[in-house]
Order: C-alpha cells, then structure tokens, then sequence
C-alpha cells in the first residue's frame, strides 16, 4: 500500500461559490468520505481555513521568527486534503477523480515511502 | 544472428518480463544489460532462444545482486524474487509483459514526450543518442526524460497492467500514438538510412499484440491495417540505387500482397464497426492506394475530407493538398497550402515545390526545392529533392 495526498486548491480571485454550490460540495465530500472509509482507503481528511490565517516559523541563526500569512506568495493555496491508502497510482486517480468532480482540480502526490517498506 | 540483432530484438521483451518479475524498471535494465554483457563473453554461438537466456541469466544476476546488497528495500525485493523462482515464465518472454509495459510507459501520468522516449527505450532497446537523433533533441534532454519518466513510475506508484476495459478510452489514444510514432521514425527517419525496418517491425509487432488483446477497438484494428499497408509498399520506395520512388511511380508487382490483403481486410473489419477515427480513415486511404493497378484518388480526397473534420491539424491539410491537386489541379492545390504554417517541416515547401513545377513555376518551384532541402534531415530526402529541383532544369531545356 502507497499513500497519496490528495489536495484542493483555493484559486485566489476565483468566483465564490453560492450557499448552495457549497452545501453541494459539502455533501458531495462527505459522501466520498464515506466510501473511502467503505473502502479502508480512508487515512485522514480535512478542509483547511484562509490562507490569511496562516502563520510561518522560521528558524534562523538561532533565531525564531514569524511572519502572518502562507509560506508561498502565491494566488493558488491548498484548501483541503485526503490521505488515502491505495495499491497504487491509477487507484489513486479514480478516487481522486471522484473529489475533483466534488470540489475542482486535484493535486495527487505520492508520500515518500521508504520509512514504511 | 549476430549479437547486435538479437540485442535489438530481445531487449525490449526482456525488459518486459524483467519488469514484472523485479517490480523496478531500472533494476530491469540494468540486469538485462549485464546478461548481454555475459552473453558477450560467453556465446561462441548464440543458443537456440536466445531471449530466455537473457531473461534467465539477467533474473539470476539480479538475485545475485541482491543478496550481495544489504539494505532492507533489497532484501525485501530478494524475498520476493525468491519466492517467484520457480514461476514457468522464464522459459520465455510472455506477450503481455509487454504490453503491461506499453501501458506504463504511456500512462496519461506521464507528459507525452517522455512516453514516446520511454517507450523507444524500454519497448524498442533504443540508445538515448539513437532517440536523440529521430527527435532531432539533445542527447541529455532525452536521457533527463527517461530518468524523470522512471523515477515518477516507481515514486508515484504508476502500476505494471493492462488498463480495464473501462479505462480503455483514455489509456488507449497515448499507446497509439505512441506506436504511430515508432513506425513513422522507422518509415522516414530523421536522419541516417532512411528507413529503418526494425523500429517499423517492431512497432508492426506491438500494434499485432494490441490489437490481438484489444479486437474489439477499432481504432486499434485501424492503427494496425495503416502500419501493415504503409510497409507492404516498403519494398517498392527506394529505387536499387537508393533513391525515394513516388508512390505514382512505384513498381507496384514489389509490393507485399500478403500485407495488403491483411490490411484490406481489417479496414472492412473497421467499417463494419461504423465507428470512425483518425487511423481507420489513415488506414482506408491506404487501402484506396493500395486497391487495383492506380489510385482512385477522388475516394483518397474524401476520405482527407473526413480526416480532416476529425483532425483539423496543418499535417493532414497538406496531405489533403496532395490529393487536391490529383483531384482539382496543382492551381487549386497551391491555394489550400497558402494559409498552411509548419515552421520547419520540410514537406510542405517540398510539395509547394511539387505544385509549382506543375505549374511551369520553375523559379518559385526551384526557390522552394532549396527551402525544403534546407529543411531535410535525412539524406536520402534531400538527394531526391536535389533530384527533382535538377530534373527541374532538364524539362525547361527544349529538347
């Protein structure tokens, strides 16, 4: 078994979606959880707040510093994710088929696995 | 056989087998490279299946590496190749090995040039400088291609198999492609000998085996009539001298009647389906072409019609143009290549050439002669353009 992470992406200026898109999403997501769990492909999930509610810490010198906002500057920002257990990557691609139609474009990543042979 | 062929032949089913037994491409490779590296040192004579004892010796040394290495990644792979010791595999390499592998290396993860390269590599046992030269790249832009392309394989867990039925619609159109692009380099390659019969065999053979798992796709059926009608007029392109012949021009008795027949009948398996797509319409002007003693080019100019509704790329719109102007003449040809832009294809102002010198254009014909052999890659290419534009100045001279 490989783990995967599969992440959605918050597109800064995007149209917001309605109440109702969102409850639809909600829904839709909650139902792939389920089946993921059906599955035990389910390794964790969750959606994640703003980006401006981000902080970094860095370390420097000795020297501990933070800053308010995300890492990257960018317009694209993780919203949420799964980790899911799967034989392999075309696995992974149909489950995440399934929540790219749920919640938009999804990032599908392999979690280096050399600590868990 | 000497060494060489067999290694041509061998190495991409043996890789295959290798694959699957070992789980790691590049373990693969390196262990068939070593058995050919015995092979070398040990064949007075090649034996009578030369592929299983490739297949045997490099399973053997990859054990024997193995064990020899002691971290627990490889002890694990040991423990696994140990248990498969006694599978009856080995005794041959199995068809779909190979096809497990065609599947791999053009899984739509994977970006489309790396598909092709990998699976020159992997499938067709070409050398990086060799798939540098059919795609006119750099030697390390090919090899970074293939390292990244293995290294995604293993790191994202891209699976050895031959996709489900209900995956066939997506995984299938990169194979094709791919395959298509194999024959094509072998057909009329970029540089070198102008044809090069082992890529065109090789990829016949794969196309075969696709299309013997896979009946009932009838593009694939379609791929494989187009392969199997462009080589049986092979025999009849090059002059004994060397030089390219024009298809009008061709001595049609060399043609391979068993071929033809083969294609003929899967374009009608093709039709029967009613389900058409880019290689079946290649693969029924092919028949066209190949149909009686001339080309009834007026079905050749519909069949582009379709083509071309389907495909609506430059490449297809001047291979229409070719079939306009048997149709309509070189004048209205000539206008359809106007708007055309291939930036360095040299078959476009080779055909302009063509046009013109219908016309009696001889200095526009002769101005695009020098466009297109500029533009040649390959030698034998140019020296018929040379021939053309040469022939060019003997028709003007009155007799």
């Amino acid at each position: 078994m490989k783990q995967y992470l599969l992440s959605v992406h918050f597109v800064e200026g995007a149209p917001t979606p309605t109440d109702e898109e969102m409850q639809t999403m909600f829904r839709e997501t909650d139902r792939i959880n389920d089946e993921l769990q059906a599955a035990g492909a389910w390794v964790f999930a969750g959606g994640l707040r703003s980006p401006e509610s981000a902080t970094v810490v860095r370390v420097e010198n000795g020297t501990t510093t933070m800053s308010d906002g995300p890492f990257a500057e960018t317009k694209e920002h993780i919203a949420g994710f799964w980790v899911i257990k799967c034989a392999d990557l075309d696995q992974a691609l149909a489950w995440a088929e399934k929540c790219a139609a749920a919640c938009g474009p999804v990032e599908v990543r392999p979690f280096d696995d050399l600590s868990q042979a | 056989m000497d060494l060489a062929s067999i290694y041509r032949a061998e190495y991409g089913r043996c890789v295959a087998t290798l694959a699957r037994l070992l789980g790691d491409i590049n373990l693969a490779e390196e262990a068939v490279q070593d058995a050919f590296t015995t092979a070398v040192q040990k064949w007075q004579t090649p034996p009578p299946n030369p592929g299983a004892w490739i297949v045997t010796t490099a399973r053997n040394r990859a054990v024997d590496r193995l064990r020899r290495e002691s971290t627990r990644e490889a002890r694990y792979a040991q423990a696994l190749l140990l248990h498969q010791q006694d599978e009856p595999q080995e005794v041959g390499p199995v068809k779909d090995d190979q096809l497990r592998l065609i599947f791999t290396c053009c899984h739509p993860a994977l970006a489309p040039d790396a598909r092709t390269a990998l699976t020159l590599r992997l499938l067709g046992g070409l050398e990086v400088p060799e798939i540098a030269r059919a795609y006119l790249i750099q030697e390390a832009t090919v090899a970074q291609r293939i390292v990244r392309a293995k290294k995604k394989i293993r790191d994202a867990g891209i699976p050895y198999r031959v996709p489900a039925e209900h995956e066939l619609p997506d995984r299938l159109p990169p194979v094709l492609t791919v395959l298509y692009l194999m024959f094509n380099e072998g057909y009329a390659s970029t540089a070198g000998p102008l044809i090069r019969t082992d890529l065109c065999a090789e990829a016949i053979r794969l196309a075969r085996e696709l299309a013997a798992l896979m009946p009932d796709e009838p593009e694939v059926l379609g791929l494989l009539a187009l392969l199997l009608l462009t080589e049986a007029r092979r025999p009849a392109r090059l002059d004994p001298t060397g030089e390219l012949v024009l298809l009008a021009d061709q001595d049609r008795s060399l043609w391979n009647r068993a071929l033809i027949a083969e294609g003929h009948d899967l374009v009608r398996r093709c039709l029967r389906r009613n389900r058409p797509g880019p290689y079946q319409i290649q693969a029924a002007i092919s028949a066209v072409h190949t149909d009686g003693a001339s080309t009834d080019w007026r079905q050749v100019l519909a069949l582009y019609d379709q083509l071309l509704a389907l495909v609506p790329t430059p490449v297809v719109a001047l291979n229409r143009a070719v079939a306009v102007a048997e149709v309509h003449g070189p004048a209205v040809a000539l206008a359809a290549l106007e708007d055309l832009d291939l930036p360095g294809y040299h078959r476009l102002p080779a055909t302009r050439a063509e046009l013109l010198a219908r016309l009696g254009r001889e200095a526009e014909a002769r101005a695009a002669y020098d466009e297109a052999m500029a533009l040649a890659t390959n030698e034998t290419e140019r020296a018929f353009l040379q021939t053309r534009q040469t022939e060019l100045s003997r028709t003007r001279r009155p007799s």
